[in-house]
Formats: C-alpha cells, sequence, structure tokens
C-alpha cells in the first residue's frame, strides 16, 4: 500500500496541548506572531511548527485568521496598507520578516494559489513561461517547453491540454483553470505552497481532482491549504490547525482533531455545534 | 464518475485486512476440529495458544474503519461497504474465540476414551469452514447469490446439531461414564452451529453491501 493513512492505536492518543509531537526540523515555524490590521490584532500570538512534505489544513469560520495567517507566510499582507505583523515567522530556520529578505524571491519560494482561479488572459503555454521569464529562469526554448510540460504534469492537466497548449486559458473550465494556477505556481520551483480555498469555487468532480492533486504533491511540496470546508480537511491534510477569534486553538494530526480533539472549542466547531 | 483513489486504496487495504482475518479465522476452525479428531494435545495447545493475531487484526480493522469513516466521509456503497466491515470484523473475532473453545473442549475431550467415532462433527466443521469461505468469498467478489447460497446452508448445519445432540443423548442414557466427553462433542457442535450463524451474518452483510436489501430477522428465511 504505497498511500496510506496511519493507523493508530486509538487508545494511545492523548490530549497533548497545541503542538503534535513531531520529529525532525519545521519547514515553517512561527513565533509569537501577531499580525494587526491598523489597530486590530488579526493574528494573537501564534506559533506553530509546520513540518515539511505533508499537507497542513487551517480550518476555523469566517474572519478567525486562517487566510491571514497564510498570507503572512509569502508576505502578501505586504501589500495591505496599515497592516504590521509582530514575533517571528521562520522558513527554514530564516526569519522572513527579517532585514535584507527579498520579498520576490521569497515568493518564489511560496508559491500560492487561490480561491479564484486567476490565470492570465494568455495562452496555456504563456501562462506557465511567464512566470519561468520574470523569475530569470527561462533558459532556451527547449528548455521552457520541458518546464512547461513538467509543470503541467504535475498538475494532473498536461494530457487535457496538450493539443491546445497555444488556446487562451480562459477559455478552459473552472477546474482546469485552477490546476493551470498550480502548475504555474510549480514551474518556478516552490519550496511551499499555500493554497486559499483551492477548491471552493468548484463542482465536485473539479474539487476532488484537487484533492487527489494536494496528495499527490506533497511528496515534494510542503503544502498548507486554507479551507473553510471541514471534510476537505480532513480528506486530504496530515495535520489540521484549528483557529477561532485570531487564536490557534488546536493544532495536531488530522486524525487526532477529527476524532478525539483536546479542545472543547475544536470538538464544538468540527461537529457543527457553531461556526 | 472517477473515484477518490486514495480512499480507494485504503478501502482495499481494509478488505485486504479482512480477508486476511477471515483466512485466519478459517484455519483455526479447521486445526480445532483437527485436534478434537486426532487427540493430539501438543496441536490443541498450539492452536490454543494461536488467537493473539486474530485479536490484533481485530483492533486494527476497527480502527481503519474508523479512521475512514472520520477523515473521508463515505456515502452509499462505499458507506455500506465500511459499516458491513465493521460487522464482519466482529463476526471474525468471534469466530477466532469459539475456535478456542473448540480446542479447549478438544482439550479435555481427549483426557477420556473416545465416546464413538466421530463423523457428523467433522462434517458440521467442513460446513462451517465451506461457509465461512463462501461469505468471504461473496464479500471479495460482491456477490450476492453465493451469499444466498450461504445462507441456505445454515439450516444443513442446524440440522446436524440436533441430530448430534440426540445420538449423544442415547449414548449417555446408556453409560454415565460418557456424560463428560459426550457434553463436550455437544459443545463443539454449538460452537460449529454458531460459527455457522457468523458466516450466516457475513453473508447478510454482503448483501447488504451489495444491493442495499436487508435481509436480516424475515419469517421463513434462512435463520
Amino acid at each position: 500500500m504505497s498511500a496510506s493513512i496511519p493507523i493508530p492505536s486509538l487508545a494511545g492518543i492523548a490530549a497533548r496541548g497545541a503542538q503534535p509531537a513531531i520529529q525532525g526540523p519545521p519547514k515553517v515555524q512561527a513565533e509569537a506572531l501577531n499580525f494587526f490590521y491598523g489597530e486590530t490584532r488579526a493574528l494573537q500570538d501564534i506559533s506553530i511548527n509546520i513540518q515539511p512534505n505533508v499537507v497542513t489544513a487551517f480550518i476555523g469560520p469566517s474572519g478567525c485568521g486562517k487566510s491571514t495567517f497564510l498570507r503572512t507566510m509569502n508576505r502578501m499582507n505586504d501589500i495591505i496598507p496599515g497592516t504590521r505583523v509582530e514575533g517571528k515567522l521562520l522558513i527554514d530556520g530564516t526569519d522572513i520578516y527579517g532585514h535584507g529578505i527579498d520579498v520576490v524571491s521569497l515568493r518564489r519560494r511560496v508559491g500560492m494559489v487561490f480561491q479564484k482561479s486567476n490565470p492570465f488572459p494568455k495562452s496555456v503555454f504563456d501562462n506557465i513561461a511567464y512566470g519561468l521569464r520574470v523569475n530569470n529562469m527561462d533558459g532556451s526554448r527547449a528548455e521552457v517547453e520541458e518546464r512547461v510540460e513538467q509543470s503541467l504534469r504535475q498538475a494532473a492537466l498536461w494530457d487535457e491540454v496538450k493539443d491546445r497548449l497555444h488556446d487562451s486559458a480562459l477559455a478552459m473550465s473552472g477546474g482546469q483553470q485552477q490546476r493551470l494556477c498550480i502548475a504555474r505556481a510549480l514551474a518556478v520551483k516552490p519550496d511551499i505552497l499555500l493554497m486559499d480555498e483551492p477548491a471552493s469555487a468548484l463542482d465536485p468532480i473539479a474539487t476532488q481532482r484537487i484533492e487527489e492533486l494536494v496528495y499527490d504533491l506533497k511528496k515534494d511540496y510542503t503544502i498548507v491549504i486554507v479551507t473553510h470546508n471541514m471534510q476537505q480537511a480532513a480528506r486530504v491534510s496530515d495535520f489540521t490547525a484549528f483557529f477561532w477569534l485570531g487564536k490557534l486553538v488546536e493544532y495536531d494530526r488530522t486524525q487526532k482533531i477529527f476524532t478525539n480533539p483536546g479542545e472543547k472549542t475544536t470538538e464544538d466547531y468540527v461537529t457543527g455545534r457553531f461556526g | 464518475m472517477e473515484r477518490v483513489r486514495h480512499f480507494q486504496e485504503e478501502l482495499e487495504a481494509l478488505q485486504s485486512r479482512l480477508l486476511e482475518m477471515g483466512g485466519l479465522a478459517e484455519e483455526r476452525v479447521r486445526a480445532s476440529v483437527q485436534g478434537l479428531v486426532v487427540r493430539d494435545t501438543a496441536f490443541i495447545d498450539k492452536v490454543l495458544r494461536g488467537d493473539e493475531p486474530i485479536n490484533e487484526l481485530h483492533i486494527e480493522i476497527d480502527n481503519r474503519c474508523f479512521m475512514l469513516l472520520a477523515l473521508h466521509q463515505p456515502m452509499a456503497t462505499d458507506l455500506r461497504a465500511i459499516v458491513a466491515a465493521v460487522k464482519i470484523n466482529t463476526d471474525l473475532e468471534r469466530v477466532g474465540d469459539l475456535a478456542v473453545n473448540i480446542a479447549e473442549a478438544a482439550r479435555r475431550y481427549a483426557s477420556h476414551p473416545p465416546v464413538k467415532k466421530l463423523i457428523d462433527i467433522p462434517q458440521m466443521g467442513d460446513i462451517a469452514q465451506g461457509m465461512l469461505r463462501d461469505a468471504l468469498d461473496s464479500f471479495v467478489r460482491r456477490d450476492t447469490v453465493l451469499a444466498q447460497q450461504v445462507l441456505n446452508q445454515d439450516d444443513i448445519l442446524d440440522a446436524l446439531k440436533t441430530q448430534v445432540f440426540r445420538e449423544l443423548l442415547t449414548y449417555m442414557l446408556h453409560d454415565p461414564t460418557t456424560v463428560e466427553p459426550a457434553l463436550d462433542l455437544i459443545l463443539v457442535s454449538r460452537h460449529l452451529e454458531r460459527i455457522g450463524d457468523h458466516a450466516t451474518n457475513i453473508a447478510e452483510d454482503v448483501i447488504f453491501m451489495v444491493s442495499a436489501l436487508d435481509v436480516r430477522h424475515q419469517p421463513g428465511q434462512h435463520q
């Protein structure tokens, strides 16, 4: 069995606070991270260690801070006026809010896919090649073609578009456009892929394809996915973090969060009693 | 519709573990009856000690089902398959326990002179094992016709149990020294009949899993 959910002993799972027992260095590490929109503190003392090559889901009701926290990981919030970060956010041990951080290079390493697919009004091929060009990764024509094909294959889109690479990306279905955006993010070889509600605008079959893709991609990438669909978090993620009112309430293995959460608030949320 | 691949892989893994458990249970029924027939106490002791793998699988399979239900929210056929797996798991574990009971009776029986040549009990053992095997095959192949055949066989096992009881009653009335060993044989026939009932439960679960029909507790039916 190649792809397996770990089979735990239920008896062995005990509440152990806000952090799961994990081995090895984290990929992303937040230390007492606070985030402010003007005077409003949207994130309160978030401390979390996110592991490499797993899928971590952020869940919680609207306005709980999950998307805000996701966007701190590639400094996407910088473009919003009046925002401010306190505390540390380390990626591979380096504080991305420290001095001398090149935000463009950070965003290449930490790719992002948004709720609404946003392909450029260009061909399928150019959508991917464009990202390579702006990152000075284009090289020869043959190299670009190879990278485009590789990215489309990784995004499970190649077979559907290989005969119409030069058609407009906007002619594709919503699900295909979203996978194109994933391919575009993968083309520049990031380490981390942030996904903000990547399937919420898609039909169930397109959603399932995205979920399968997420499951396959974790071999090569660290994936953080924000979703308000709890079932989706349960299906695709290895770890789940539950946010509420700007706080990280509980973070643990997904199977624990959905079968025996340690916190009453988490229990109430996953059982649909609020949120 | 394209199936969710990794969920499908987990379902297949669940099925293969369940079959492994079924194979173990079936083998233990065979061995316990063999121990009774050949009166080999060392062999019987080995059967008595061998329940652990089934018990471990019992827990593992329950956990797999629990996780699949919790994390994948299965629907329709998939939901019925997992609920069926939970129940089949319990039935197979009970079959394992009954094999232990048979081995315990065989151990006691071996300490007495044989009451009679054993004919009906080995036959009951063969039928019970066959029912288990067919029930598990029907599960793998999603074969309701085969599952129905299992249900039909249960009557034969019940009739043999009654026959064994009547025959041994005669022995006991004629010779009170046979009471103790004859009671053990009656117990064994009772255990084998119960194993048939568990195979029947599995077959009913298969019919439910495949066709969503509940054939349990129907008057005039197999039970």
